[in-house]
């Protein structure tokens, strides 16, 4: 090594300051994941992000927590973000009302590859709360129907009750042609619909496996059931991909935290093609 | 229903792909056609377990009776999928209760009748069996799966 | 080559210092040396040299008034590039809403480094591909970093856990320095040989005048760096290091090292290119003040891979293999080299002696590399 470098100077922005945006609307999706629109207002201009992107969402005096975004990326005054109270931010931010302001910053990372779908089937493989950063993708692909054949969304939620966007879901198999199964863990006399794992679904609508390109994102392990079971049925794996999750504090690639083996998730990723994070995923504790 | 009819209705189950004819033809004298209206109950927990299902349309939830929490659904079955397997089983009863959520056609294979061509004739109980086999594996996966709760909060095992 | 006397390198300090820079150097403290701001050349630890050892540090009298005759402490100067605290930024509360006053910009005078060793040069390197050279850059950096005016020492005289050599990062200082120093004191005269590396490190030794080297003086500069190269107690192994992150990603070793190893988080202090850090918010009592400051953390703690569901690595097994395939193979995949620039600080400072270098060797053997065996 012999390759000192001299540091490359920079039109220096901050990539840390938060910005403040005003929450518009608040939408309770189940017990424990709500919905947050905020209004973008002089930035909604500049304001650019791609299906699969996140914000880092900052809450005066609490802390920031990386979030997907999950509203139309053709619309940019306002952004939803739909969150999972589960730690001490989400916390704090599930006690937002209307009016309030929060910080943004972002879009960071990689986005899902929807160029790659064009003329073929599109299936969406979503588990639990992983539904939110794909939503963009199906808002994307209905906007432009013809260019894609199939377009199949395939969700699994908890329970009934924990079903996120269940308007929306309807609304996509009525209006755009878009093929959508729902299914939970479990349910009660009342619910008519499938119940048992997301790929059990795949039982049902007969894949043209090399003809499909594939979006799956949820809760790790339901990644990985669901990536052995494309595998079962010939979906080449390039045509695979998944969305990663891991602890973020600064999302551009400064503070370690987010790497998984060689990469880091808020630059490479979230979004990754499958066969880059295939070997990764099978070692333990990486 | 005739049997021709019936044959082709067997033949195009995904259960049964690959089966071979002579198989087909001992399994044929098992089969009749039935449907279920929405709402009704197919199988009761507790009951003599003796029909095999293969459905063809419509979709069947497996439910458990939890006191104090009501009927829980756990499972369900559509079309290309089968029902039932403790028909095979001593002392031949059901664990679970079934229901058909919505309109529910199906082929149903007498137990006790399927039980004696296994018996007589160990090639087509092999087949028979092997597939089986085949969807208790994935429904066990499946189940266990289910099992992890992954959608939930946090690690339920580890809650302090 | 020029030669600078006593006299000589005291001007030179006494010239960055009348030009508003803030010297940084070696100095004798708590029986270690540590970095500190110096004002002459009275601070350095004349006649002083380090003993290091895994797991031990110690300073000896030399027996010779030396201002630059040991090697490195456990600081580093990622610690004024890159400070352990830093203020991202302010917030005060505005009715609603707040407004936000970024902290991380314009820094205090710059500072001139004095004493930084050819390792410490690639570390610096190396720190610039991760806060400047990306597609963001951390503004607090790239300005001192950038103002720094850095007088490097030759070093001569390895210590007992360097290996430089054996990652080609020394022990010559090659390049990134403004002035590179040689410090020769044998023969009764204490002198330095002295070569400008930027325009302004040779414009600023030109104003000292001082005079040209003879070819004897820098003949005996060259031999000191022949000398040294025996010295090394330790190497790096060459090979496929790759291997502890791959095929031997489960193997026994690491239940080995775990043993051993008490996640102290030492080894990612002292190392001038651990670069992990975390953010926290604080507020004042009113609530109306808010800061975010960002402060170095180690992958080491058990909560730094925190998830909704848990810890994903839950042992120091599983994080120590995080630091070492890290800084030996990732960094590579990551930034072009490895982010180890051999300058020992991790083994001297590991209360469990433990030494990457023999780890690194330990996952080249054979039965390693040919079979992969299960960990317990």
């Amino acid at each position: 090594m012999n390759n000192v470098v001299a540091p490359v100077p920079h039109g220096v922005t901050d990539p840390m300051v938060s910005h403040p945006v005003l929450i518009r609307r608040i939408i309770w999706e189940n017990d424990d994941t709500f919905t947050l629109t905020l209004d973008m207002g002089d930035w909604a201009g500049p304001f650019r992000f791609k299906p699969g992107q996140f914000n880092m969402v900052y809450v005066f005096g609490v802390g920031e927590a990386a979030i997907s975004i999950s509203s139309d990326p053709h619309k940019t005054n306002l952004l939803d973000h739909t969150i999972h109270r589960v730690g001490t931010v989400t916390t704090a931010l599930a006690q937002k009302k209307r009016g309030d302001v929060i910080g943004l910053r972002g879009p960071y990372g990689s986005s899902w590859p929807i160029d790659a779908a064009t003329g073929k089937d599109v299936c969406i493989v979503s588990g639990g709360i992983g539904l939110a950063p794909l939503r963009p993708v199906v808002y994307s692909l209905a906007r432009q129907r013809d260019l894609y054949k199939r377009i199949i969304v395939l969700y699994g939620g908890r329970s009934p009750l924990d079903l996120l966007y269940r308007v929306e879901l309807e609304k996509w198999a009525n209006e755009n042609g878009i093929e959508t199964l729902v299914t939970v863990d479990r349910g009660d006399t009342s619910w008519k619909g499938h119940i048992g794992v997301v790929t059990g679904l795949f039982n049902y609508i007969k894949l043209d496996a090399r003809e499909t390109v594939v979006f799956v994102c949820g809760p790790e392990i339901m990644m990985r059931y669901t990536v052995d079971e494309l595998g079962r049925r010939g979906v080449p794996p390039d045509q695979v991909f998944l969305s990663m999750e891991r602890n973020m504090k600064c999302a551009v690639g400064f503070c370690g935290h987010c790497q998984f083996g060689p990469t880091f998730i808020c630059k490479e990723g979230p979004v990754y093609p499958l066969p880059k994070i295939r070997p990764l995923m099978e070692r333990k504790e990486l | 229903m005739h049997t021709e009819d019936l044959t082709t209705i067997l033949q195009q189950h995904p259960f049964l792909a690959g089966f071979i004819d002579e198989h087909m033809k001992t399994l044929i004298g098992c089969a009749s056609n039935v449907r279920f209206a929405e709402g009704s109950t197919i199988i009761r927990e507790g009951e003599i377990a003796n029909t095999f299902f293969l459905i063809r349309s419509g979709r069947v939830a497996l439910e458990i009776d939890v006191p104090g929490r009501g009927a829980i659904r756990v499972q369900t079955a559509g079309p290309g999928e089968v029902l039932g397997w403790s028909w095979l089983i001593s002392p031949y009863r059901w664990h679970f209760t079934a229901v058909a959520v919505v309109e529910t056609r199906a082929i149903a294979l007498d137990g006790e009748c399927l039980r004696n061509k296994c018996e007589s004739d160990a090639g087509f109980g092999y087949d028979l069996l092997l597939r089986l086999a085949e969807v208790m594996e994935s429904r066990l996966e499946a189940t266990r799966l289910q099992l992890l709760d992954m959608y939930g909060l946090s690690a339920p095992e580890v809650r302090a | 080559m020029d030669v600078l006397t006593l006299e000589g390198l005291a001007s030179l300090l006494s010239t960055l210092r009348s030009r508003g820079f803030t010297l940084i150097g070696p100095t004798v403290r708590d029986g270690a040396i540590v970095l500190d701001e110096i004002a002459s050349t009275d601070d350095l630890p004349r006649g002083w040299k380090d003993e290091q050892e895994p797991g031990a540090y110690g300073l000896e009298k030399r027996g010779d008034d030396a201002l630059f005759g040991y090697v490195v402490s456990q600081h580093t100067w990622k610690r004024y590039l890159y400070p352990p605290r830093t203020c991202l930024f302010s917030a005060t509360k505005a009715g609603k809403s707040f407004d936000v006053h970024p902290t991380n910009g314009t820094s205090p005078a710059p500072y001139a480094f004095i004493g930084v060793r050819s390792c410490d040069l690639h570390a610096m390197g190396l720190l610039d591909r991760v806060f400047s050279t990306g597609p963001y850059a951390d503004p607090g950096y790239v300005d001192r970093r950038t103002n720094a005016f850095i007088v490097a020492v030759q070093c001569t005289e390895p210590a007992g856990t360097c290996f430089c050599s054996s990652m080609n990062t020394g022990p010559r200082a090659k390049e990134g320095f403004d002035v590179a120093l040689t410090e020769m004191i044998d023969g009764g005269e204490h002198l330095f040989l002295a070569e400008g590396g930027t325009e302004r490190g040779r414009t600023l030794l030109a104003s000292l005048s001082p005079r040209p080297a003879e070819k004897d003086e820098v003949r005996r500069a060259e031999g000191l760096f022949e000398k040294a190269e025996p010295l090394f107690a330790r190497r790096m192994p060459s090979g496929r290091i790759r291997v502890m992150a791959e095929e031997a990603f489960d193997h026994a070793r690491w239940d080995d090292i775990a043993r051993r190893c008490l996640s102290c988080a030492n080894c990612t202090l002292v190392c001038p290119t651990c670069f992990c850090s975390t953010v926290e918010e604080t507020t004042d009592l009113t609530g109306t003040h808010a800061e975010r400051w960002r402060r170095w953390d180690s992958c080491f703690t058990t909560e730094f891979t925190k998830v909704a569901g848990g810890n994903i690595r839950m042992s120091t097994r599983t994080r120590y293999r995080q630091w070492i395939t890290h800084k030996l193979v990732h960094w590579v995949d990551q930034f072009g080299d490895p982010g180890c620039v051999g300058c020992g600080r991790c083994i001297t400072w590991c209360p469990a002696r433990i030494d990457i270098t023999e780890e690194a060797r330990a996952f080249l053997e054979p039965t390693v590399t040919s079979t992969n065996t299960q960990g317990g």
